[in-house]
């Protein structure tokens, strides 16, 4: 379990990773490593060049605006973890955090690095995904905004060219008069989720439910967001029924057996999150929608 | 007076040291040294037809390269049956590296050194091995049905057939007022310590000595494998455990075929080389332990009683049988538990499969037999409509009937006579601690929170401390310091303090003035080794022997010095004095300078312990025949069989019945393992075992597919339990005393892991209603479990109404 011969890149700026990233294809940048040391360990992954940005300014902040939150490609977890004015912002995501791996696991691997990671076992893909969020991609030809929606491609697959650095991930705000919750069931404490639910419930004036939206982890080849609304739309917040919405979630979900869960389980899961976080979800869009 | 150190909750003096980083693990040594790396099969079962080094050989830094055609001697033949017995009757071993067939993925093919292990695996990867394919058996069923074979001189796959039998089984049962028959599996797990296997080899060329660490649990047996393979003499090799970072049962099993490979390999080069095992080679090609189907029949009268019992087993050995049949014959001889058994017939198939090999996992066969004796109580309580504590209680052996002979012969040999306990007194403790009368209010309590709730208990008995021997021997230098040593190794368990606390009070020292030396073949050349709970029976009585003899030789030469009877003097903070007169003593460590005739000043104990020389006797050879110069002894303990320690565990368990997460809320053992010699190591040992109970119950397993891939080979996916996984556990002490040693004591390492699969299994019926067949179980398969309208419900669920 040690890895194969690479170039270590160790640049002080972006455009000098870029250079690196250009000149050879077969390169991959690092930054937590939580995801990538170890299929290096494993000879699982082999790049011939590791860049490693950890020295490039300018990457590790979080900024908070009332559109959303902005999350530089070297925020640690633990730092958005505990980021109250990101959680003001968009709940999602300390609630998400705090269920990324074990400590010392979210005080090395970084939120976008996670994501470009593209593991549906995420935590933090999903909630891209959930919360209508995007990359901003850089390259030598310059820098785009990636939306979620084009960016996931398949498991550890994202549809950016080996030359790209993501440089940040942009989360919005959460909408008026709405509330979320983010759960996970995972065989240990800290490991990947057998099934794990992230939801958003919107309410209207009237504190009726007007939109449910989910995304599940482990669930699925890339993350997915599923429009639950149909199920208790128009519904008062109080007497919404919540599991119509999760079984409602079962008949739209495809998840994989593996050693761990059947593809049943998971769908039962997924039925039981759903109704367990959007209960918890309707409560919170209720008190942000005080009369 | 003396603090009495023996049972006394002294504080684990390696701690410091290990904790803050200051150990001495395999791969901290031998800096510098060549590093050596293994291509291992990927395939279970294959012909290798051919091996190619040649991409390998321009890799810079590459040294050597070793496949089976480099092997000579005893190295190129089979590796040994280290316990051979006459039921195992197709015993079969692999080579140190794989000559023409590999039988499991892992098996080592070749061997690769260089300088360092980065540079080793590039080389490992670029070697070229082609394979035939041949069909493989995973599990006991198929290895059972026999469409192909591990070994194709082995047409049945079963290596061993074994048989013991205390009566007539089938008149018995046919006598019976009630029969039961059922049918359950368990899975496997593995030790998987948390420090792999490691060797590191130094080769002496101008005297021609070897001189090997290994992570082993038994260095002395390693250092004749060695001598014998590699050709050496004895007294030409020496091998040391240095610490040990876990080995519960992997690392008794020698010789690995590295710790042969490893110091060829240093001979060959004139090199010193280290191999220290990885994670992944860790779950391929090592061993595991505990698959097992179990077909049972049993008979009993109107209350309970058994009357007859008839087990069937099938025991996965995996692809060779290195350690013999061991872990078959334990789970034989063991199932019986702290019952009464008036007719029992076991049967052990052990039989081969295309996966790694079997060996003793701590427990090795217990929590198998203990699964197989406690669901047969709980299926005859259902059955009869009883309390599953009282059904126990009616077929408990009592005190009054030991020394009990259950007409069985154990592992060693010897017969299976328990020497003492008190199993009903356990039983009553558990009832207690676990509070098992109140369950049906947990239960509705539990209820009213939307969980469904069961308690299950299992009980044990456990030979532990089986010989031949270990030895121990004391000295005490002039300068007052006690240096201990026994050849028993030691893998964590906290033998530098208990081995200390013996000898603190046998000889009336400050613990701090004792040094305890385990493990180095330097320092002791006889010895068997850590495992079967043996360590501080063995050589915790064989040090307190050897003090012994050392404070009766202290006490006369003290006796001469101050011209005192020898009854009259006592020896007390390393002070040798004269009962009940102040001022009349002698230090220890003056006593042990006088103990040496030759006596030259080098230092101030000498100096003063001239004042207490006496003229000496011209007529006399300063040393007296039959006596020796200096203050030590050396002295061993080999017991007539094993003593049997006890105990009785219970589980609470909620269940989630939406999503049938299992929680274990609370778990109780009453734990007696007679005379302790520190209930806080004890208490520790217990909740490692506990702890390893809960996961192999419902964590861990082998996921093995039917090509004989293992798909979980990394702690990502091989579930042993976090913290966060195990439960708070309350601890309750017995001690019956053993009759069998000097100091009373009963082994405690394996414990704590022994019923955990039975009770909570026991637990999750009880929850559910559903009959629980299959051990470990995950959420994901009560579901199913939950949801097959044909699964066999309990006679109490119908009852009670238990949800579905």
């Amino acid at each position: 379990m040690k890895p194969a011969p690479f170039r270590y890149a160790d640049p002080r700026s972006l455009e000098e990773a870029l250079d690196v990233l250009a000149a050879d294809p077969g390169a991959k940048v690092l930054a937590g490593g939580q995801s990538l040391l170890p299929l290096l360990a494993m000879r699982l992954a082999a790049p011939a060049t590791l860049v490693d940005v950890n020295r490039v300014p300018g990457l590790d902040a979080v900024e908070v605006t009332g559109d959303g939150v902005r999350v530089g490609a070297l925020v640690r977890h633990a730092q958005l973890l505990r980021h109250d004015a990101a959680a003001r912002v968009q709940p999602l995501l300390a609630r998400a955090t705090a269920n990324v791996a074990h400590p010392a696991i979210r005080n090395r691997g970084t939120t976008v690095g996670s994501i470009a990671h593209a593991d549906p076992s995420g935590e933090m893909t999903s909630v891209l995904a959930l919360t209508g969020g995007s990359v901003t991609v850089t390259t030598a030809a310059g820098r785009e905004t990636v939306g979620w929606q084009d960016l996931f491609v398949g498991p550890l697959e994202t549809s950016l060219s080996g030359g790209a650095v993501v440089v940040d991930a942009f989360f919005p705000a959460l909408p008026e008069r709405s509330g979320t919750a983010f759960a996970e069931i995972a065989r240990r404490k800290g490991d990947y989720a057998v099934c794990g639910a992230g939801v958003v419930v919107t309410l209207d004036a009237d504190r009726r439910v007007s939109a449910v939206r989910a995304s599940y982890i482990s669930v699925g080849l890339v993350p997915e967001v599923h429009d639950l609304t149909e199920a208790v739309a128009g519904k008062p917040v109080d007497s919404a029924d919540w599991a119509a919405a999760g079984a409602l979630a079962r008949t739209l979900v495809d998840p994989d057996s593996d050693i761990h869960a059947s593809a049943d389980y998971r769908r039962l899961l997924v039925g039981v999150l759903t109704e367990r976080t959007l209960a918890d979800a309707a409560r919170e869009a209720a008190e942000r929608t005080a009369a | 007076m003396t603090t009495k150190l023996f049972g006394e909750p002294v504080r684990r003096r390696e701690d410091a040291r290990l904790i803050t980083g200051r150990g001495r693990y395999l791969d901290d040594l031998g800096a510098g040294a060549l590093a050596a790396a293994f291509v291992r099969s990927p395939h279970a079962h294959a012909r290798v037809l051919d091996v190619d080094v040649e991409a390998a050989l321009d890799v810079e830094g590459l040294v050597a390269i070793y496949t089976y055609e480099d092997l000579s001697g005893p190295m190129a033949e089979p590796l040994p049956v280290l316990i051979p017995h006459p039921q195992l009757h197709a015993p079969r071993t692999g080579y140190p590296l794989a000559n023409g067939v590999v039988n499991h993925v892992g098996e080592p093919v070749v061997m690769v050194v260089a300088t360092d292990r980065y540079v080793a695996e590039d080389a490992a990867e670029r070697i070229v091995v082609t394979y035939e394919e041949l069909p493989v058996v995973v599990g006991v069923d198929a290895a059972r049905e026999a469409r192909a074979w591990v070994h194709e001189d082995v047409p049945d796959n079963v290596a061993a057939r074994h048989h013991q039998e205390t009566g007539d089984v089938e008149p018995a049962l046919a006598a019976a007022p009630h029969t039961l028959s059922f049918t359950q599996y368990i899975e496997r797990s593995a030790c998987t310590p948390l420090e792999g296997k490691g060797v590191l080899a130094r080769w002496d060329a101008d005297d021609g000595s070897l001189r090997v660490h290994s992570s082993t649990q038994a260095s002395t047996s390693v250092r004749a494998a060695i001598a014998a393979k590699l050709e050496l003499s004895l007294d030409r090799v020496e091998v040391i455990a240095p610490d040990v970072g876990g080995g519960f049962g992997v690392k008794i099993v020698h010789p690995w075929p590295e710790e042969l490979l490893v110091p060829m390999a240093a001979i060959r080069l004139g090199r010193e080389v280290k191999w220290a095992e990885d994670r992944r080679e860790h779950f391929v090609s090592s061993a595991h332990e505990r698959q097992q189907r179990q077909e049972i029949t049993v008979g009993y009268d109107d209350d309970g009683r058994v009357t007859a019992l008839d087990v069937h087993v099938w025991h996965d050995n995996g692809a060779y049988t290195p350690y013999g049949i061991i872990v078959p014959i334990v789970t034989a001889t063991q199932l019986v538990g702290p019952y009464v058994i008036p007719v029992y017939r076991v049967v052990v198939e052990s039989v081969y499969t295309n996966t790694v090999i079997v060996t003793p996992y701590r427990g090795a066969g217990r929590p198998q037999g203990c699964y197989a004796m406690e669901r047969t109580m709980d299926r005859i309580a259902d059955a009869l409509g009883l309390d599953r504590a009282d059904v126990r209680r009616r077929n408990l052996i009592t005190p009054d009937q030991f020394p009990y002979d259950h007409h069985l012969t154990f592992q060693d040999g010897r017969p299976v006579i328990y020497d003492s306990g008190d199993y009903p007194g356990l039983l009553d403790k558990l009832v207690a601690l676990v509070g098992w009368d109140e369950a049906e209010a947990l239960r509705a309590d539990a209820r009213a929170r939307g969980k469904l709730l069961g308690v299950g208990m299992a009980l044990y008995v456990e030979g532990t401390g089986p010989g031949p021997y270990e030895g121990g021997h004391v000295q005490v230098l002039g300068s007052g310091k006690v240096l201990v040593s026994t050849g028993l190794t030691s893998q964590g368990q906290g033998h530098e303090t208990v081995f200390a606390q013996i000898v603190a009070s046998e000889l009336g020292v400050p613990i701090d003035d004792v040094e305890v030396h385990t493990g180095d073949t330097r320092r002791f050349g006889y010895a068997v080794g850590t495992f079967a709970s043996r360590a501080a029976v063995m050589s915790g009585n064989a040090v307190a022997l050897a003090a012994r003899g050392v404070r009766e030789k202290a006490i006369r030469i003290a006796a001469e010095v101050l011209e005192a009877n020898p009854e009259d003097l006592e020896i007390d903070e390393g002070l040798v004095k004269v009962k009940g007169t102040p001022g009349a003593s002698v230090p220890l460590r003056t006593v042990a300078v006088l103990s040496n005739p030759l006596r030259y000043a080098f230092d101030e104990a000498a100096r003063q312990a001239t004042q207490f020389a006496g003229p000496g006797d011209d007529s006399k050879p300063p040393v007296a025949p039959g006596d020796a110069p200096g203050l030590e002894h050396r002295d061993y303990y080999s017991p007539i069989r094993s003593t049997f320690a006890s105990g009785a565990h219970a589980a609470v368990v909620e269940i989630d019945p939406r999503t049938w997460e299992i929680d274990v809320v609370r778990y109780a053992v009453v734990h007696d393992c007679g005379n302790v010699v520190n209930p806080m190591i004890v208490e520790g040992q217990v909740h490692g075992g506990v702890a390893q109970g809960v996961g192999g119950a419902l964590y861990e397993r082998m996921a093995y597919d039917a090509d004989g891939q293992l798909q979980n080979a990394s702690f990502m996916d091989f579930l042993m339990p976090y913290a966060s996984e195990v439960p708070d556990v309350v601890i309750d002490h017995q001690e019956t005393p053993s009759p069998l040693n000097p100091l009373g004591i009963k082994g405690a390492g394996e414990a704590g892991v022994i019923p955990g699969t039975a009770a909570i299994a026991s637990a999750i019926e009880d929850a559910t209603g559903r009959r629980i067949a299959s051990m470990p179980i995950s959420p994901t398969e009560l579901y199913d479990l939950m949801r097959d309208e044909t699964a066999e419900r309990t006679a109490a669920s119908q009852e009670t109404g238990v949800p579905a």
